[in-house]
């Protein structure tokens, strides 16, 4: 049983990015009155992530343009922010965890907020390249935009052609630079999105200038005389004067592990965003939850997912019984292009794309498991977006030849299956 | 400088002052209810509905087209329905009352 009085309570949170910040003030609004503590390694004021690789590395804005909540928002909500200490085990028996400092700090209640860490692919040569970085944090986008400013030649390859390295590549390729991205298997987005948007973003970007080349897998890099030579498995070299990372991530289970709590592909969590210790929860990339409408279990990469399950697990803490029912939802800025993606596409059985009439490029593709809606990829065309978003929600049953008639505006009662 | 008013769902009255940077940041920075802004101003969440009093549409000037798709379903949107992520804070805009509008 909760109890009303949490005066003397105390709530740490390891992870102050999306998840563990919109947590603590989450917590805070539903009326805890105890401690809300919060670890994070990164120095940083916590930001929003998102921009990282978009608006936020072709600007010349400082983090502070770009921070989740002011500094002044955790003092008025009494919210302690510990910024560059790490949390290096946790006690689940005296519940305390331990600080890299050497330092204990008790719980009563424990959010695991930890997210995930670029994966860095050990490619031989690697660690002695100049100018590799990847792009997760702050300082990741500070040291880009240092080695590009310093470079003569601004001649950037981007490894991995997943949603991260691409956007690299479009902010990159504004600034200025000369950018190819090498992607290892046939297709980039292979792993997150279908052909028909990998094709629409390998042709954009060729568009804008940017190589992308499939089929290529890394398995050297040279240095000398400050270049990059990088090498492929089918023999084809590129030299780079900056290397960028972007071949995924690695969740940050380590924690969870060592305490004993109950892992899958990420900490498992129950619809409260509970683990298997009442007194823990989990909550952002790291889990591994029970998606009710998608009626199996993921694990999302996604502001979405960690602000929802963030307000879940604020709630199920002040004693109310939530359940996170969410449809996740993504987006990704590249050019002039603004993708919105609603649903999860995985085993759909037939796609629908439907291009508006009318100037610039602005479609929509519909994925559908038989007659039922899993998701749409929007493309400039929030209206899409936002219409996908209700059908899925409702789970309706939409009438695809009028769906594909682009006569027909997309308006909800305009598309719904006419019963006779 | 500009001075900007929100009343909030349960009618409270907060005024700011920004100088730069837009409405919604201004608005999460002081904590103001029912303005999240949870994708950092790209008009892609929707957590930054607002209605621009009807005497102030003159400040604000008009949605643009994505800001009306994202609230084409919104139950709570109606013709003076903005994403106060799109409303860059000059001195044009001092004076503004903004109605926070409601959400699911």
């Amino acid at each position: 049983m909760e109890t009303n009085n949490t005066k003397d309570h105390i709530c740490v949170v390891i992870g102050a990015s999306h998840a563990g910040v919109n947590f603590a003030f989450s917590l805070r609004k539903e009326g805890w009155e105890g401690d809300i503590i919060l670890f994070d390694k990164d120095p940083e004021l916590p930001y929003h992530r998102p921009p990282l690789s978009k608006a936020y590395l072709t600007s010349e804005d400082g983090i502070e343009a770009n921070l989740l909540k002011s500094a002044d928002s955790y003092k008025n909500e009494n919210i302690n922010l510990n910024l560059g200490l790490t949390v290096s085990a946790i006690n689940r028996n005296d519940k305390t965890v331990v600080l890299s400092d050497g330092n204990m700090q008790k719980y009563d209640k424990l959010v695991l907020a930890t997210g995930a860490r670029p994966l860095i692919p050990p490619i031989p040569g690697i660690d002695n390249a100049r100018h590799v970085y990847p792009l997760r944090t702050a300082n990741d986008v500070e040291n880009i935009r240092h080695a590009y400013r310093a470079s003569s030649n601004k001649r950037i390859v981007v490894i991995g052609g997943g949603y991260i390295g691409l956007e690299t590549a479009a902010s990159l390729k504004k600034m200025g630079g000369i950018v190819t991205v090498l992607e290892r298997e046939e297709r980039i987005l292979a792993r997150v999105t279908t052909p028909e948007m990998s094709s629409f973003f390998k042709q954009l970007h060729a568009t804008n200038g940017v190589d992308i080349l499939t089929g290529k897998n890394v398995v050297g890099i040279k240095t000398e005389d400050h270049v990059n030579t990088i090498i492929c498995e089918d023999g084809a070299t590129f030299e780079a004067d900056i290397i960028v990372v972007g071949v995924g991530i690695k969740v940050n289970l380590e924690l969870a592990k060592e305490a004993g709590l109950h892992i899958e592909n990420g900490i498992a969590v129950d619809e409260t965003a509970c683990t298997n210790d009442e007194n823990i929860y989990a909550i952002g990339d790291c889990t591994y939850h029970y998606n009710p409408r998608y009626k199996r279990r993921i694990r999302l990469e996604s502001v979405q997912n960690a602000v929802d399950q963030a307000k879940v697990a604020a709630a199920a803490i002040s004693g109310k019984k939530p359940t996170y029912n969410s449809i996740p939802w993504f987006w990704s800025d590249q050019y002039d292009v603004k993708l919105q993606m609603v649903g999860l596409s995985e085993g759909y059985t037939s796609i629908l794309q439907r291009e508006e009439p009318g100037e610039g490029v602005k479609f929509s593709i519909w994925y559908f498991k038989d007659d039922e809606l899993l998701a749409v990829d929007a493309v400039n065309n929030a209206k899409a977006y936002v219409l996908g978003t209700k059908f899925i929600k409702d789970a309706t049953t939409i009438d695809k030849s009028k769906l594909a008639d682009i006569t027909i505006p997309l308006k909800p009662k305009n598309l719904l299956v006419e019963t006779v | 400088m500009a001075k900007i008013t929100f009343i909030t769902t349960d009618d409270k009255t907060i005024t700011l002052e920004g100088t730069t940077g837009s409405v919604m940041q201004l608005a999460v920075d002081n904590s103001v209810p029912g303005i999240d802004g949870d994708c950092g101003g790209v008009c892609s969440c929707a957590t930054c509905h607002v209605h621009v009093d009807p005497d102030h549409l003159e400040k604000t000037g008009e949605a643009s087209e994505i800001e009306e798709d994202m609230l084409d379903l919104n139950d709570y949107s109606n013709e003076r329905s903005r994403l106060c992520c799109q409303l860059e804070i000059t001195e044009k805009l001092d004076g503004l009352v903004l109605q926070v509008a409601e959400s699911d």
